[in-house]
């Protein structure tokens, strides 16, 4: 027998007091009737035991506050925490971001019920990430290799196309040599109807929308929501990937939402907080997010994580992307310099990094010379800006003929490799040839990285 | 036995506790989780607990075990991995699956498993606290001896030999009461607790990278304290590991601390295959590894670092040279600040709490060359190396502050290094050693006679070549004498030629200090 609680005694932000309850448990979910001002009939809001402190609870509201009113809305306990209804038909349908069907279908009929907070995996039984997945997009492919089951987000600002990038990656994205189901799982996390829009409307175009689940909340939902909304779209990802057998990509925009929906809970708590305000155990609450993407001994599926942030004043030290940096395998970083200079998409390779690329690339996985290029490439690039800057105090003038090939190199190197346009889909040995051909621009014994027997096999010369 | 009252996160607070003493274990509802009592104010007490909360509520029972947190320690601790309460979490793999569920208790060490105990003394001998009675072959690489256990002193009465499980006796001795006391393989100690020893060295042997910059440049010494604090993709993680691979220490004991899974897994796939430099044994038959990542509780966390110093403490015990490696002591630190806020403290810096720098330095004075326990004066070595990831990489914050206050080496790793993608990413210019004095008569005994007056030029031509490119900035290189393009000319085969060492290539990786010198000395007189 369920208890139903009218001894709510504060409402303030995203949290309420109930007191004289009996038998709580921390973490349980409950639900709040709300009876609606308006005449209809009631509705039911969905709240989790944040602390128990003998008779009283302090619970946490998952949905909007209004009309909550302490003398007639009544709580009662479920006694057990959130959970997601999943079954294979989640594929091609659209939630709220607290996981209930938006587009007008039915219910899902669950096949199992799971509990959106996840459990951590043991580290003895992930599998270590090595299964190239080539994304058509030379910056990334080239020199920031994505892996099955790496998670790498995007570092991006306000106005920057990142978009454009998760979309064309979701488009994409494929394993050479391999037939196994795909899905992609889309996390909409407080965007703007538009930015949802043009997800739906890319997937769609791309014939992507039956294999893909999306779960949206858009700047106009309850914050507080936010905080569920990238764990309802996690738990439908660890269904396909561990209970289906799929191959998942999990997008998740924008994180920032997700921190200060999160900042705004400790915030009513009054916390003690940590740095901007944003609550200490944000790197483990955002780890305990991330960690879900990965691969496990004996189990075919896997899960890939995008998940995109804006950072504020395009700072990377920000708490935000500087805590996710920690956590997760690498960043693609988005340069408003490059995007200034129209290069699509505006990749800037240097500070971006794929910790996993590594064991996914080479021979047998890419081709042989790939680890060598991509160092030279790395080198020759940084060298180039370099030379650029000093082209700008002293004139070209000063500069060596040497450093005037690597200038000539930066400049072509960013309009050949890096832009490519969000709708062309490059194969791994088209983006090494590319690479190969800009290096011709430089003297052959500035080819320090790459294998001399590389050099011989792959630098063609036209003559 | 008490009744919970209140949870929050990680932390219960549990009445009725009057028969628990401070830092005792406790079985916490009846899913039995395990937390350690960390403040008691009249009977009620504050309990961090382990392992996931959701679900608990008052009135619940907690039992306390009546003893503090403690390890096991005893043959079959190499090549296993643990999680922060010394779990072990293949076995858990094994029995559970993939996930780490609540709750659950499997002992750290095979109690099945029989070990050839070799005895090393005769019956009739006095022993004391230390002494080794006898030996196991763990691993191609390691004898595990076994000691006397603190506290039993007086004479060996009987000495077993054969084959015997861990908590099988394998010897007696009577002590000075008249009393037996039976001794078997398993010792248990609490984490909280540095392990005794008879007297502290100071250091004097370097420990051996392989990694040219650290070695040449910024020596460690066995029984010395680094720290590596760097930003994010500053390369900490494969510099703590190459530093596990490649150092010539006894025992690894590698403390993955609230850090990536995948990380661990590296280790557990890469380490079984790469081969020790000295024997050509597989590395993990040195190796101990303790894996809290970030998704694991976070109470467990804290704990960690405590578990992986009691086991090294153990095996420097056995006159073993010993290393470890925390990562990231950062993460250590956000745990005890989540604890110290749920427990209502005042907070110090940033919110952390005010005795993080005494932590901190309780800690790595654990590490050391001592002289251990035993009547045979054996030395053993415990060399720390933590990592720190300082947000956003400024170093003026107080974890990284705390931990220079302590440490002898400072490697600090440079994101403008990284994105160049110069490995190791460690800056010349502002990383130190204070250890250099002390070694230098080791290096020019052992390797050459001209060891320091090279490491001095080396610094030179590099600190020469951060003034003068200030300059060239400005007026561009032509404006610069024959001799100053020199040194640059020389600085920058130095960086590229010596410095820049690539973990990944199967030569690279790992280079002897004969070589680095010749190396070194090639490229200066280049």
């Amino acid at each position: 027998m369920i208890k139903q609680y009218k001894t709510i005694t504060e409402v303030a932000g995203p949290l309420m007091i109930v007191e004289g309850v009996e038998n709580i448990k921390y973490g349980e979910l409950g639900e709040i009737s709300v009876s609606n001002t308006t005449g209809h009939s009631d509705e039911t809001r969905l709240c989790r035991v944040l602390e128990v402190d003998e008779n009283k609870a302090v619970v946490q509201l998952f949905q909007s506050a209004a009309g909550i009113n302490p003398e007639e809305s009544s709580v009662r306990f479920l006694g057990k925490g959130i959970e997601l209804p999943l079954s294979k038909d989640i594929l091609g349908r659209v939630f709220d971001g607290m996981g209930r069907p938006s587009d007008g279908g039915g219910e899902i009929l669950a096949e199992k019920r799971m509990d959106v907070n996840g459990v951590p995996i043991n580290p003895a039984a992930r599998d270590y990430p090595s299964e190239f997945i080539q994304t058509g997009i030379s910056a990334i492919d080239g020199l920031n290799t994505l892996v099955r089951g790496q998670k790498l987000p995007i570092f991006s600002g306000s106005g920057l196309p990142h978009a454009n990038l998760a979309a064309q990656i979701a488009r994409q994205s494929k394993v050479l040599n391999d037939e196994e189901s795909f899905a992609v799982v889309f996390a909409a996390i407080g965007i703007t109807f538009e930015e949802a829009d043009f997800f739906v409307r890319s997937f769609t175009e791309a014939g992507a929308l039956e294999r893909s689940v999306m779960f949206i909340n858009l700047a106009n939902d309850p914050a507080i929501e936010r905080i569920s909304t990238p764990r309802m779209a996690l738990t439908a990802a660890e269904y396909l990937a561990f209970e289906r057998d799929m191959q998942v990509l999990v997008i998740m925009t924008d994180l920032t939402n997700y921190a200060e929906a999160l900042r705004e809970v400790s915030a009513a708590r009054k916390e003690v907080p940590g740095r901007r305000g944003y609550p200490g155990y944000l790197y483990t609450d955002l780890a305990t997010l991330y960690e879900r993407a990965g691969k496990k001994r004996g189990e075919k599926g896997s899960i890939t994580l995008i998940p995109i942030l804006s950072m504020p004043e395009d700072d990377k030290t920000h708490p935000i992307p500087d805590l996710t940096g920690y956590i997760t395998e690498g960043q693609i970083i988005l340069s408003r310099e490059l995007f200034r200079k129209n290069i699509t998409p505006p990749i800037d390779v240097l500070p971006s990094l794929s910790r996993l690329k590594d064991k996914g690339i080479g021979e047998g996985k890419t081709r042989e010379d790939h680890a060598g290029t991509m160092n030279q490439l790395f080198s020759a690039y940084a060298q180039g800006k370099e030379a650029k800057e000093l082209m700008v105090i002293l004139g070209e003038a000063a500069l060596s003929e040497t450093d005037r090939k690597f200038a000539e190199f930066s400049d072509e190197f960013e309009k050949s490799y890096v832009s490519q346009g969000y709708n062309s889909n490059r194969t791994i040995e088209e983006t090494l040839d590319i690479g190969w051909e800009l290096l011709k621009i430089l003297p052959k014994e500035e080819l320090k990285r790459i294998k001399p027997e590389h050099i011989e096999k792959y630098m063609r010369e036209e003559d | 036995m008490g009744k919970i009252i209140k949870v929050s996160g990680p932390l219960v607070i549990a009445d009725e506790m009057s028969n628990a003493n401070m830092f005792d274990m406790c079985l916490v509802s009846g899913h039995k989780l395990i937390g350690e009592i960390i403040e008691m104010r009249g009977d009620k007490a504050s309990i961090q607990v382990y392992e996931e909360t959701a679900g608990l509520g008052p009135g619940e029972e907690v039992v306390t075990t009546g003893a503090p947190l403690s390890v096991e320690l005893a043959p079959g601790l190499i090549s296993r991995m643990y999680d922060g309460i010394q779990r072990p979490l293949e076995d858990m793999r094994e029995e559970f699956g993939s996930t780490i569920t609540r709750g659950i208790t499997l002992p750290a060490l095979d109690r099945e498993k029989k070990w050839d105990f070799k005895p090393l003394m005769e019956k009739g001998a006095q022993v004391s606290a230390g002494d080794i009675i006898g030996e196991v072959d763990e691993t191609a690489l390691v004898k595990h001896k076994i000691m006397i256990p603190v506290g039993v002193e007086g004479r060996l009465v009987e000495v077993k030999r054969g084959k015997f499980t861990i908590e099988e006796t394998v010897a007696v001795v009577e002590l000075k009461s008249g009393e037996r006391a039976n001794i078997c393989m398993l010792q248990k100690w609490p984490v909280r607790v540095g392990r005794p020893y008879k007297k502290k060295l100071p250091p004097e042997v370097p420990l051996i990278t392989g990694q040219r910059i650290i070695d040449m440049l910024f020596p460690i010494a066995k029984g010395g304290v680094a720290a590596v604090p760097g930003p994010f993709g500053s390369g900490k993680t494969v510099v703590q590991h190459q530093l596990a691979k490649w150092a010539d220490t006894d025992i690894v004991v590698y403390i993955g601390c609230g850090e990536r899974g995948n990380e661990m897994t590296d280790v557990l796939m890469e380490f079984p295959r790469l081969r020790d430099p000295k024997t050509g044994e597989s590395l993990m038959q040195r190796t101990v590894l303790i894996a809290n990542t970030s998704d694991m509780p976070v109470a467990a966390r804290e704990a960690s670092i405590y578990t992986g110093i009691t086991i090294a403490e153990y095996f420097r015990d056995m006159g073993y040279s010993v290393a470890i490696m925390a990562d990231s002591t950062s993460r250590w630190a956000e745990a005890l600040r989540e604890m110290s806020g749920r427990l209502e403290e005042m907070p110090g810096e940033e919110g952390y709490p005010a005795y993080l720098g005494s932590r901190l330095a309780q800690f790595y004075e654990r590490a050391g060359r001592v002289i251990a326990l035993g009547s045979d004066g054996r030395e053993g070595a415990l060399t720390a190396i933590g990592a720190v990831s300082p947000p956003g990489g400024d170093i003026s914050e107080p974890v990284t502050q705390a931990t220079l206050r302590i440490v002898k080496v400072f490697w600090g790793l440079d994101s403008g290094l990284a994105y160049r993608r110069h490995f190791p990413a460690i800056n010349w210019l502002n990383s130190y050693s204070l250890y250099v004095d002390r070694l230098e008569r080791w290096f020019s005994t052992n390797v050459a006679s001209d060891w320091e007056s090279l490491r001095t030029r080396t610094m030179e031509v590099l600190q020469k070549e951060s003034e003068l490119e200030e300059i060239v900035k400005l007026v561009g290189v032509d404006a610069l004498s024959d001799a100053d393009k020199k040194i640059l000319k020389t600085a920058k085969a130095v960086r590229e030629d010596f410095l820049h060492q690539n973990a990944f290539d199967e030569v690279d990786t790992y280079t002897s200090l004969d070589e680095q010198h010749a190396k070194l000395t090639a490229v200066l007189n280049g």
